[in-house]
C-alpha cells in the first residue's frame, strides 16, 4: 500500500467538512480529534489503513493484549442479533511481546496515536504486562480491559466487582510510567456502574472507557443448543446503544471532570453526538466497523458536521451539553418557523392571550451560521404575554424585521 | 488491497435455486483473482443486520460502459441472502472486495481437477478459464444434493476438459457424492492440483482423497465471518503451517483458500490442545 503519509491536524478541516475544532483530551492525552476504534473490533489499524487514513482518527485502540500467546475459543465465535452481534472470541492474541515487535512498531512507524488495551486473568498477570510496558515506548495510553474471568475468583468478572475492579487498576496504575493515562473499561453488567467508576478512578485510573459488550446468549433453534461454542457471549452495535448513552451520562451526572471515552453500537455521527451530549470526551466506533470498515472515520466526519449544523463551533461546547440543557433553551425553534396554515399566532397576540400552542415545521434559513444555535433561539422561553415581536417578521402581512441579537 | 464501493445492480436472473447478481464494481475487476470474495453489506442504512455476507466471486469484466463488472452467485439460506435475492436493477449495494487469498495456480501444464459442491462452482469458473490459458488439462467435478442446487453446468461443460456431475438424488448426473467419483477423476488425468469450493464436510474429504494421490490440494473454506477484512477473529480454523506449528489462523485474510493438507478438518471447531497458545489443561 503506497498512501502518502499525511500530517496530523485536525480533521475537520477538509474541503468536506465543515471547519469545526474537532480537539479534545482524555486526560493528559490530547486528541486532534475525537473518534478512535474500539479495542477488539479493528485488532492493530492495518487492515482498516487500507480503507482510510487511520492517522486522522483520535487515535487506535488496539485488541485487548494478555501475557501470552492465546489461541482464544473455539468456532462458532460469534452470531448476528437484531441490531448487533454476539462475539466469544477469548482474546485471542499473539502475547505481549509479539506485539511490541510488530503492531506496536508498525502503528509507531505509521504516525498513529495509540491506546494499548491490556488483558489478564489475574492480577498478577496484568502486574507483570504492566511493568513490562513501562520500558516500552510509542504509545499514548492504555486500556485496562476488566471484563475478563479472574482466575483466582472462580472465573469472576473483574470489572463486575468495585474491589477487584480497582485492584487490577492500582496494579497497572503503581507499575506504568506515572505520565502515562491509564482509562479502565466498564462493563455495563452491574447493578450500579457509578460505584464501579468510583473504585477505579480512586485506585488511580486517569479515564473511563464506557462501556464493553453486554453479556448475553442465543440459542440455536435447529441444532437446539447454544448458537456460540462458548455458550454466553459479548452483546455489541447499535442493540445496546441506549444501555451505554445510560452509562455515560450516569457517570458524568456522578463525576463531572472525569475523562470518558464513550462507546457501545455507534454507528452514524448523529449516535456518536449522543455521546458527547452526554458527557463523552471522545467515541470509539467498534461493531459498525465490521458493516462498514470506513465507519470510524465516516462517523468522525458525520460528526463534525452535525456539531456544525447545532452552531457549535469545537467539539468541547457540546461535552456533556445535555447535562446543562435545562439552562439553555432548546435550540429546535431555531430552526422552525411557525406554520400559519395551522393557527394564528399573530392574531392569539394582538388578543394579548398566551399562546400556548404552536405548530412548527423545518426552516433552514432561520439558523445563524456564526452563531451557536443555543443564542439564537431565546424566542421560545420568552413566549408569553407579550413578546410576540420577535415573531413579527413570519407574519405574512408585515415587513420582515430582524430577529434581535442576543435575546 | 480491497476497495469500498456503492454498486448498481445491473441484473437479477435465477439459476437453478440461486441468483446472479451483476453489479457495477470499477477498478475490482482488475483486482479479482479466481478464489477472491467480496462482502455485501445487507438491508440498507438503517438495517438490523449489522455484518456483511460473504460471496464468492463469480465473474468479472474490466471494460464495457460501466467501467467494471462483478458477478456474484446467491443461494439463499436465511434472511441476509433471502433480501439479496429480491434485490432488483438499479437498486444498490455495499460492497467490499476482492477479499482473500486468491487459488495458487501451477507454473507448469500440468493436469488439474476442480471439484465443487453447490454454490462452490461459483468461483471456479474463472479459475477454470485462467488454468486452460496456461495450457492445463481441468477435469471438473460438480456435485449438490439436487439438480438445482447445481450451478452452472452448461458453462462449465465449456469451461473445462470434461465435466462430471453428480447429486444426492439423482437427478442430474451419477447418483452420489463427488468423492465417490474423485479418486477415479484424479487417477485418470493424473492431476497434480486439486481445487475444492463447497462444505466443510466435502473439502475434508477431497483434501484427503487428494493427499492419497499424492496430489497437491488447494480448498476454499467457509467459516462465518463477522469483518471478513481480518479485524474480528471470529473466522478462524486450526491450520499447520510450514514450521509444523498449528495456529488458529483467519480464514478471511490468510484464506479462504488454503492447502488442504495444512487444514486441520477434524479439529475444525476446536482449540487443538497442541495450538500455539492453547489452555494449558491443568491437571486436576
Ligand atoms: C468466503 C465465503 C464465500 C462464500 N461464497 C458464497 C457464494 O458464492 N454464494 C453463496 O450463496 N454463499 C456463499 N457463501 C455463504 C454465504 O456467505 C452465506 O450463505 C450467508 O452469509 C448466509 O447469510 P444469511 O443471512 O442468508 O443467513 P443467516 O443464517 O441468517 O446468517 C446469520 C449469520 O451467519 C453467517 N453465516 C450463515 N451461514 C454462513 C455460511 N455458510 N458461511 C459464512 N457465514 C455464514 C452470516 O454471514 C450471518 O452473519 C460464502 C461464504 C464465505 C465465508
Ligand atoms: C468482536 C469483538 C471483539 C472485542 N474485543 C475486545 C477486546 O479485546 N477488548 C475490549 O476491551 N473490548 C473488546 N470488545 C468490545 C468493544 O471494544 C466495545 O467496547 C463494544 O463492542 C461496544 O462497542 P460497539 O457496539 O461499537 O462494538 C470487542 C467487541 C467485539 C464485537
Ligand atoms: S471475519 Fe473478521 S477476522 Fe475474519
Amino acid at each position: 500500500m503506497s498512501r502518502a503519509i499525511i500530517g496530523r491536524g485536525p480533521i475537520g478541516v477538509t474541503s468536506e467538512t465543515p471547519r469545526i475544532d474537532m480537539s479534545t483530551s482524555l486526560g493528559a492525552m490530547q486528541l486532534d480529534a475525537p473518534v478512535l476504534t474500539a479495542s477488539g473490533c479493528a485488532a492493530s489499524g492495518r487492515e482498516l489503513d487500507e480503507f482510510f487514513d487511520i492517522t486522522h482518527l483520535g487515535a487506535i485502540v488496539t485488541k485487548s493484549i494478555m501475557m501470552h500467546p492465546r489461541a482464544g475459543r473455539p468456532t462458532p465465535r460469534m452470531a448476528e442479533t437484531p441490531s448487533g452481534m454476539l462475539n466469544s472470541i477469548g482474546l485471542q492474541g499473539p502475547g505481549l511481546d509479539a506485539f511490541i515487535e510488530t503492531d506496536l512498531a508498525w502503528l509507531e512507524q505509521r504516525g498513529a496515536r495509540i491506546i494499548v488495551s491490556i488483558a489478564g486473568s489475574s492480577v498478577e498477570e496484568y502486574v507483570k504486562i504492566a511493568q513490562k510496558l513501562r520500558y516500552v515506548s510509542g504509545f499514548d495510553a492504555i486500556e485496562v480491559n476488566i471484563s475478563c474471568p479472574n482466575v483466582e475468583d472462580r472465573g469472576q468478572v473483574f470489572a463486575c466487582n468495585p474491589e477487584a475492579a480497582a485492584q487490577v487498576v492500582q496494579a497497572v496504575r503503581r507499575h506504568v510510567d506515572q505520565h502515562t493515562p491509564v482509562l479502565a473499561k466498564l462493563s455495563p453488567d452491574v447493578t450500579d456502574i457509578t460505584d464501579v467508576a468510583h473504585a477505579v478512578v480512586r485506585a488511580g485510573a486517569s479515564g473511563l472507557s464506557v462501556i464493553n459488550t453486554a453479556l448475553g446468549m442465543v440459542i440455536d433453534v435447529d441444532r437446539m443448543r447454544p448458537a456460540l461454542a462458548g455458550v454466553m457471549g459479548g452483546l455489541s452495535g447499535p442493540a445496546i446503544r441506549p444501555i451505554a448513552v445510560r452509562c455515560v451520562w450516569q457517570i458524568r451526572e456522578a463525576m463531572p471532570n472525569i475523562p470518558i471515552l464513550g462507546m457501545g453500537g455507534i454507528r452514524t455521527g448523529l449516535d456518536a453526538l449522543q455521546f458527547i451530549l452526554a458527557g463523552a470526551n471522545a467515541v470509539s466506533v467498534g461493531t459498525a466497523t465490521f458493516n462498514d470498515p470506513s465507519a470510524p472515520i465516516r462517523v468522525q466526519r458525520e460528526l463534525a458536521q452535525a456539531l456544525h449544523e447545532r452552531g457549535f463551533a469545537s467539539l468541547q461546547e457540546a461535552i456533556s451539553f445535555a447535562h446543562r440543557a435545562h439552562d439553555v433553551p432548546e435550540p429546535l425553534l431555531a430552526q422552525f418557523t411557525v406554520d400559519e396554515s395551522d393557527g394564528d399566532p399573530d392574531g392569539a397576540n394582538e388578543d394579548g392571550k398566551e399562546i400556548t400552542e404552536i405548530v412548527v415545521r423545518p426552516a433552514d434559513d432561520v439558523v445563524d451560521e456564526d452563531r451557536p444555535v443555543a443564542e439564537v433561539v431565546q424566542i421560545r422561553r420568552d413566549t408569553g404575554t407579550e413578546p410576540f415581536d420577535q415573531y413579527k417578521d413570519w407574519a405574512a402581512d408585515q415587513a420582515p424585521e430582524p430577529v434581535p441579537d442576543g435575546q | 488491497m480491497p476497495i469500498q464501493l456503492r454498486a448498481e445492480v445491473l441484473d437479477v436472473r435465477k439459476a437453478g435455486a440461486y441468483s446472479v447478481l451483476s453489479l457495477t464494481a470499477a477498478g475490482m475487476p482488475e483486482l479479482a483473482r479466481p478464489g477472491h470474495f467480496v462482502t455485501v453489506s445487507m438491508g440498507g442504512e438503517e438495517s438490523s443486520m449489522m455484518l456483511r455476507r460473504a460471496f464468492a466471486v463469480y465473474q468479472v469484466k474490466s471494460r464495457g460502459v460501466y467501467g467494471g463488472t462483478l458477478e456474484i452467485v446467491v443461494g439463499v439460506e436465511g434472511k441476509g441472502t433471502q433480501w439479496l435475492s429480491e434485490r432488483r436493477r438499479h437498486d444498490v449495494l455495499d460492497i467490499v472486495g476482492p477479499l482473500g487469498r486468491p487459488f495458487i495456480l501451477p507454473k507448469e501444464r500440468v493436469p488439474c481437477v476442480i471439484v465443487a459442491g453447490g454454490y462452490g462452482s461459483a468461483a471456479m469458473f474463472m479459475l477454470a478459464e485462467q488454468l486452460r490459458d496456461r495450457g492445463c488439462r481441468v477435469d471438473v467435478v460438480m456435485g449438490a444434493s439436487t439438480e438445482s442446487k447445481l450451478f452452472g453446468v452448461l458453462e462449465m461443460k465449456r469451461a473445462s476438459s470434461k465435466l462430471i456431475i453428480t447429486t444426492d438424488d439423482g437427478s442430474a448426473g451419477e447418483r452420489g457424492r463427488v468423492t465417490d467419483v474423485l479418486p477415479g477423476v484424479i487417477d485418470k488425468s493424473e492431476a497434480a492440483v486439486v481445487y475444492a469450493a463447497g462444505p466443510m464436510g466435502m473439502l475434508s474429504a477431497v483434501a484427503a482423497i487428494a493427499a492419497e494421490h499424492r496430489a497437491y490440494s488447494q480448498c476454499s473454506v467457509e467459516e462465518a465471518m463477522a469483518c471478513g477484512i481480518g479485524v474480528c477473529m471470529t473466522c478462524v480454523l486450526p491450520v499447520v503451517g510450514a514450521d509444523g506449528v498449528t495456529r488458529m489462523v483467519r480464514s478471511c485474510v490468510e484464506g479462504p483458500v488454503f492447502r488442504g493438507d495444512r487444514v486441520r478438518w477434524d479439529d475444525v471447531g476446536t482449540i487443538p490442545s497442541d495450538a500455539f497458545g492453547a489452555p494449558v489443561v491443568e491437571a486436576s
